[in-house]
C-alpha cells in the first residue's frame, strides 16, 4: 500500500496503490497538501492499482478537492474500477468530481 | 443470534482488513454472487468495524470489538459490538444532500444502509447488525439482483 507521485507536464499524478482507507488517508492528504503549498495546482489521482476505498478515503478526496479548488486548482480522478465507481455513484460523489476512464483522459484539458 | 463465527479483535484499525478477509473466506458457500461479497459485505463490515473503533471505543487500546457472524443458507448476518457508550443513529444526516456533500465525514453508515439488506442498531447504539441476502447458489456464476450494487 502506498502513494507514488510523479509529474506529467504540469500535472501532479498520484497513484494510489492498494487501498485508500482510514488508516492511510492522512498520508495522501499530507502529500497533496505539501504539493499544493509548493505551488502545484493540477492533480490527478489515479486508482488503477486501487482495490478498495472506504468512506474515510472518499472523505479525504472531498476535502482535498475543496482545498485545491480554493487555491484555484483542480483535482481529477482516473481509472476507477466498477466497484469504486459504484461507491462514488451511491454517495453522489460522481457529481462532485471529474472522473476519467484513463489517466490520459484525465490529463487532457488540465 | 446463534453464531457460526465469533471474532474478538483489538481496537486497532490495522486489524480490520484481516478480520474482514477472514469472514469473507468463510462465506464461500453462501452463494455465487462474488461481487456482493467483495463489495457489499466487505464495505459494510469494514465500515461497521471502523466506526466501532473510531467512534465507539475511541482511542482506547484496552477496548475490544466483537464480531459475530451467522450463515443461514444464502443469508449472512454479522453483528459488530464495541465497548463504547453508544450513540443515537436516528439523527444521522444524508451525506448526498447539497448541504452535506462537501463534508469529509458521514458516509460510513450511509454506505452500510445502501449496500446491505438490513442495518439495525441496539438501543444503546454500541452494536450494529448487518444482514446481506445473497441470491441462491445457481452454480453458473450468475449475479442476482436485489437492493445492492
Amino acid at each position: 500500500m502506498g502513494f507514488q507521485v510523479e509529474k506529467v507536464n504540469d500535472v501532479l499524478v498520484v497513484d494510489v496503490e492498494g487501498q485508500l482507507i482510514v488508516g492511510n488517508r492522512q498520508e495522501l492528504k499530507q502529500k497533496v497538501l505539501e504539493e499544493l503549498e509548493n505551488g502545484e495546482r493540477k492533480f490527478v489521482v489515479d486508482f488503477e492499482k486501487t482495490g478498495y476505498i472506504d468512506s474515510s478515503g472518499l472523505g479525504v478526496l472531498v476535502s482535498l478537492s475543496k482545498k485545491v479548488r480554493e487555491q484555484g486548482g483542480e483535482l481529477r480522478l482516473a481509472n476507477l474500477n466498477e466497484d469504486l465507481k459504484t461507491l462514488f455513484e451511491l454517495t453522489k460523489l460522481d457529481t462532485l468530481f471529474h472522473i476519467a476512464d484513463s489517466r490520459e483522459a484525465a490529463l487532457k484539458g488540465l | 443470534m446463534a453464531s457460526d463465527l465469533v471474532l474478538d479483535i483489538p481496537n486497532d484499525l490495522a486489524s480490520i482488513e484481516e478480520a474482514v478477509d477472514f469472514v469473507l473466506e468463510r462465506c464461500s458457500g453462501c452463494g455465487d454472487d462474488q461481487r456482493s461479497l467483495r463489495l457489499n459485505l466487505r464495505v459494510g463490515l469494514s465500515e461497521a468495524l471502523a466506526n466501532a473503533m473510531l467512534y465507539g471505543n475511541g482511542p482506547d487500546p484496552s477496548k475490544r470489538v466483537k464480531v459475530e457472524v451467522a450463515f443461514q443458507g444464502s443469508t449472512i448476518t454479522a453483528r459488530v459490538t464495541d465497548e463504547g457508550r453508544g450513540f443515537d443513529p436516528r439523527h444521522l444526516q444524508d451525506p448526498t444532500r447539497p448541504a452535506n456533500i462537501l463534508k469529509a465525514e458521514g458516509r460510513g453508515i450511509f454506505l452500510m444502509r445502501k449496500l446491505l439488506d438490513e442495518v439495525y442498531f441496539n438501543d444503546r447504539g454500541n452494536c450494529v447488525t448487518l444482514v446481506l441476502r445473497l441470491p441462491p447458489y445457481r452454480g453458473d456464476g450468475g449475479v442476482g439482483g436485489g437492493a445492492r450494487a
